[in-house]
């Protein structure tokens, strides 16, 4: 009923507000005032009993400053978690000064994950696209290095990604290794630069442009704007994808993480605990309707 | 020997006991024996409210209360009985899912943060004098905090600690629809005991092992078949006297199928936003937490406190704020209420109490603008934006904003 | 801000109670002096220190031309500018001359009227320079100075909320007494910050942190016009302390057919 599953709390708690302390690691700039940071947590019983499924995100505290839902980037051979962050808050402009060395809370994972075939899990083989806009190729990412790591479920897969300038577009170091693993990875500005080659314009025009043998066993996973979501899903199903295998991923103000506080609301569902990840086909009648 | 029956007899489940009423002061007594604090309505700053019950002495008796769209009167009237009233604006909701209650903290020293959760062990509570609707509100309350993927562990800890002694409803407010929502006026389930007062009795029906092991310790005989009988008229009493009804047929799609109504705008004309209806809900739930630190910095608090979905940064977040008018905050609270609760938590979250009718400050009334939503809408000025399909676009851009249309900005 | 930052207050058109609700963080002032330095408070000390500053607590509304130049000067002078109490942010009580004639009021209290030089109008610091951030009440609460002092060092955004007083009556259990009592409060209409004082003492809200979010001050107005008061009563309670904030003032001429403000 519902294909994207919300997991369990860390089991070494069952208090849904029990905060785990973590140290930022390392701090990468992604692009202009969005950055990367990985975090190690300071239990090492917690590090072996954490687990996320890719999609997923943390609630990242700084104490006396408060919490951000971040989505988890993924995590590195090191053990280490990663969330790409953009500064626009308390909370996240903290973190930004705090830097390496920084300590942290971190409540999680929560939420809904992207409903990819996996070994434990194997689908029918199917063609992925994923569509991103900026820094929503941010939640997106775990689930491509899962991809790379299941290739052999899938047939054809094509990543998208838009910026609004090639200085925004994120992980472009891994662009090469995704694409070592027979993924199609493809790149549009806004406004390109001096030594821009690539596409520009929107991501739909990447997406209209695929060739697609098999759209009615074509998953399509995107997130980013609402806007731009909106535009992938409809230009997915004009070209024969169904509504049922949309998945975008969706922001609302997080405040408690798993469906409590009631802030995140948006129609019938909880984007905290029935998303972020959710069938398009699902919330498509909820996200028409202007500020609800 | 009640206890013993009362399990012998679960499936029966009606148990009907009768007690003079001077015997609920050693009900009282023997729970605060058992280490409860009894919670029951009082008179306070012209209300009644919940607070510490020691004695009947405490209980508002002989008063009764007159209520319509914005307005709330107690008095005193020519009666004698100790439960004649209505509900007043508190709910119980306050002792189980408290205004304001810490969650965790954080202490730094030099090794860094420690991350604590220490909630307070739950105190012992006995609630008397809880209405059917209250009854209703706190089963829809144990729904949201208990039977979801996370369990809140102070709801429960505090719902697991509490005693239930609810009384049956015998006169009704004008705000009171309960008929409508199916929750009463007679309490069915969700209750240690309930009681009925009659002239010089009370009866009780018990409702589980420990009413039963509870009304053990004062004197009772079984209700006889006219006790019973009147009992029964004095119900019947309170659902003659509901005025106020709801239809609430196919309400989740009425309501769902009609975002756009032109009501909305009309009823946001006269809404304040002012967050009272859903203080005053015994099954609003909505809460944010905060930050309370020392200057130092050092020692972190994390509150939790009651908010609501009138507020206009309950809905901030990068992006901008997603309910900024008034008609989009109401028709956030009537819609999740009424209709998309159903989707959630597989009831309705209203349970007829009339408590937002009351106490509204513009006494805008939810049934009145259910009707009103009913009707077919004259046009609908609102119509659902749909964009224009993207243009393939190299430069120049296409009127879309592809800026807009490109940049991931606020999700992270 | 690598260094401690400069802390300097300001007064203007005022009464100097905001200012002091900083002297009355007794238990809080020393903590508060090891994270900032207090450079200009002319209340506590006589020892004032030259711009620039990092942070200017303003209070007071402008009344004069003087200080419709020197608020320049303190705004060219500062990082960051906030308002603080009633009069900075919405002109204060004294902005009822807004609705009067300034020649008649100073001929009826002066005796020599030659000496006065005041403007016709009170008007809030945000009329005049960009504010950073308006701290509302009148006086301020003292928890939310310090909240917003904390906030400045520590670089993140003050929480001071904006919603109804209502909401903070009701976690606190008071009862509601508009809805009681008909007392015409203005709770509904009114943002929070004071903890809901005076309605647990049964004495309406009468708006001194000004208006909240998005009020809809017409309908609670004509609400009380058509229940339990007058225009003649209503119009003097939005016209208080927040005489001049926008969302009161509009309400209260609306409902007030001799209202006149003056020309600003």
């Amino acid at each position: 009923m519902r294909p994207a599953t919300a997991s369990a709390p860390l089991e070494v708690s069952n208090d849904p507000w029990r905060t785990w302390g973590v140290t930022v690691k390392r701090l990468v700039d992604e692009a202009p005032n969005i950055f990367t940071i990985e975090l190690a947590f300071n239990d090492p019983r917690v590090a072996s009993e954490y687990r996320f499924e890719p999609g997923q995100f943390n609630m990242l505290y700084v104490p006396g400053v408060g919490e951000s839902a971040i989505s988890i980037a993924g995590q590195t051979s090191a053990k280490t978690l990663q969330h790409s962050i953009r500064a626009v808050g308390s909370v996240t402009r903290a973190i930004q000064r705090g830097g390496v060395g920084m300590q942290l809370g971190l409540r999680g994972p929560f939420g809904t994950s992207w409903p990819v075939a996996t070994p434990s899990a194997p689908a029918a083989v199917h063609d992925l696209i994923i569509a991103a806009g900026g820094i929503g190729l941010a939640p997106l990412k775990a689930m491509i290095a899962s991809v790379v790591h299941n290739r052999t479920q899938f047939d054809r897969v094509s990543v998208l990604i838009g910026a609004r300038t090639p200085a925004d577009l994120l992980y472009h170091l891994e662009y090469d290794q995704w694409r070592q693993a027979a993924i199609d990875v493809q790149l549009t500005v806004d406004r390109p630069d001096d030594g821009w080659t690539g596409q520009v314009g929107v991501v739909t025009l990447l997406l209209e442009r695929l060739t697609l043998p098999h759209p009615t066993a074509t998953r399509v996973f995107t997130c980013g704007p609402e806007v731009m979501m909106r535009y992938v899903a409809k230009s997915a199903e004009s070209r024969g994808i169904p509504s049922q295998n949309i998945w975008v991923t969706l922001e609302r103000h997080m405040n408690c993480a798993i469906g409590l506080c009631g802030h995140c609301q948006l129609g019938p569902e909880f984007i905290c605990k029935d998303g972020p990840v959710l069938g398009f086909d699902r919330v498509r009648r909820w996200l028409s309707v202007y500020d609800l | 020997m009640l206890a013993a029956s009362y399990a012998n007899h679960r499936n029966r489940i009606l148990m009907l006991r009768k007690f003079a009423k001077a015997e609920l002061n050693r009900l009282l007594a023997h729970l605060r024996s058992l280490g409860f604090t009894v919670l029951g309505p009082k008179l306070e700053d012209e209300a009644i409210v919940y607070g510490q019950v020691d004695s009947l002495a405490d209980l508002p008796r002989g008063y009764s209360d007159s209520q319509q769209p914005g307005k709330y009167r107690v008095s005193q009237a020519e009666h004698q009985f100790y439960f004649e009233f209505n509900l007043g604006p508190h709910s119980w909701k306050q002792f189980l899912f408290p205004p304001r209650v810490s969650l965790s903290t954080a202490q730094l020293d030099a090794t860094g943060w420690t991350f604590e959760t220490p909630h307070q062990p739950a105190p012992k509570l006995a609630f008397l004098g809880v209405r059917a609707c209250e009854l209703a509100a706190i089963a829809v309350q144990d729904r949201v905090f208990l039977h979801g993927p996370y369990v809140d562990p102070i709801y429960q800890a505090r719902r697991e600690a509490v005693l239930i002694i609810a009384v049956n409803c015998t006169v009704a407010a004008a705000t009171c629809f309960c008929t409508s929502m199916l929750t009463g006026p007679k309490c069915q389930a969700g209750f240690d005991l309930a009681l009925t007062e009659l002239d010089d009795c009370f009866v009780a029906e018990v409702g589980s092992q420990r009413g039963a092991e509870i009304l053990e310790a004062i004197t009772t005989e079984s209700a006889t078949p006219p006790e019973i009988e009147q009992a029964k008229v004095r119900e019947q009493g309170a659902v003659e006297q509901i005025q106020k009804s709801m239809d609430t047929t196919n309400i989740r799609n009425v309501l769902l199928d009609n975002l756009e109504h032109p009501h909305w705008d009309t009823v946001a004309e006269r809404c304040l936003s002012c967050t009272n209806c859903t203080m005053v809900c015994p099954t609003c739930f909505c809460s944010s937490v905060s930050e309370v630190a020392d200057l130092s910095g050092e020692h972190v608090q994390r509150i939790r406190q009651w908010d609501s979905c009138f507020n206009l940064d309950f809905s901030y977040t990068a992006s901008g704020t997603v309910r900024n008018d008034r008609r989009s905050r109401f028709r956030q609270w009537l819609t999740h209420k009424l209709a998309s609760w159903h989707d959630q938590f597989d009831s309705s979250g209203c349970v007829g109490c009339g408590r937002c009718i009351t106490w509204c400050p513009v006494g805008i009334d939810l049934t009145e603008e259910v009707a009103a939503l009913r009707e077919p809408p004259i046009s609908n000025r609102r119509l659902p934006v749909i964009e224009p399909p993207p243009t393939i676009c190299h430069l120049p851009r296409s009127p879309v904003d592809p800026h807009a249309a490109i940049s991931a900005e606020e999700t992270q | 801000m690598s260094h401690k930052p400069r802390l300097a207050v300001f007064k203007f058109a005022s009464c100097d109670g905001c200012q002091l609700q900083l002297l009355s963080c007794e238990d809080e002032l020393l903590s508060l002096a090891e994270s900032v330095e207090i450079v200009h408070f002319i209340e506590a000390s006589s020892h004032v220190e030259a711009g620039p500053y990092d942070i200017a607590l303003v209070e007071g509304s402008i009344t004069t031309a003087h200080d419709r130049q020197r608020i320049q000067v303190v705004r060219e002078q500062s990082q960051t500018l906030v308002t603080i109490g009633a009069c900075a942010t919405a002109g204060g009580i004294q902005a009822l001359k807004n609705w009067g004639d300034r020649a008649d009021y100073v001929r009826s209290v002066y005796a020599q009227p030659e000496y006065i030089q005041t403007l016709a109008t009170s008007t809030a610091i945000a009329d005049h320079v960009r504010v950073d951030f308006e701290l509302r009440g009148c006086p301020i609460n003292r928890f939310q100075l310090l909240e917003v002092l904390q906030a400045l060092v520590a670089g993140r955004k003050p929480r001071t909320p904006t919603h109804s007083v209502c909401l903070d009556c009701k976690r606190r259990g008071t009862v509601c007494i508009a809805i009681a009592r008909d007392a015409a409060c203005l709770g509904p209409i009114t943002q929070a910050g004071c903890g809901a004082i005076c309605p647990d003492f049964q004495r309406g809200c009468y708006g001194c942190f000004g208006p909240s979010a998005q009020p809809n001050c017409d309908s609670l107005a004509d609400w009380y016009v058509q229940d339990r008061t007058t225009h003649v009563q209503l119009v003097p309670l939005l016209r208080n302390f927040n005489a001049d904030a926008e969302a009161f003032k509009a309400t209260g001429d609306r409902i007030d057919p001799h209202s006149e403000p003056g020309t600003v």
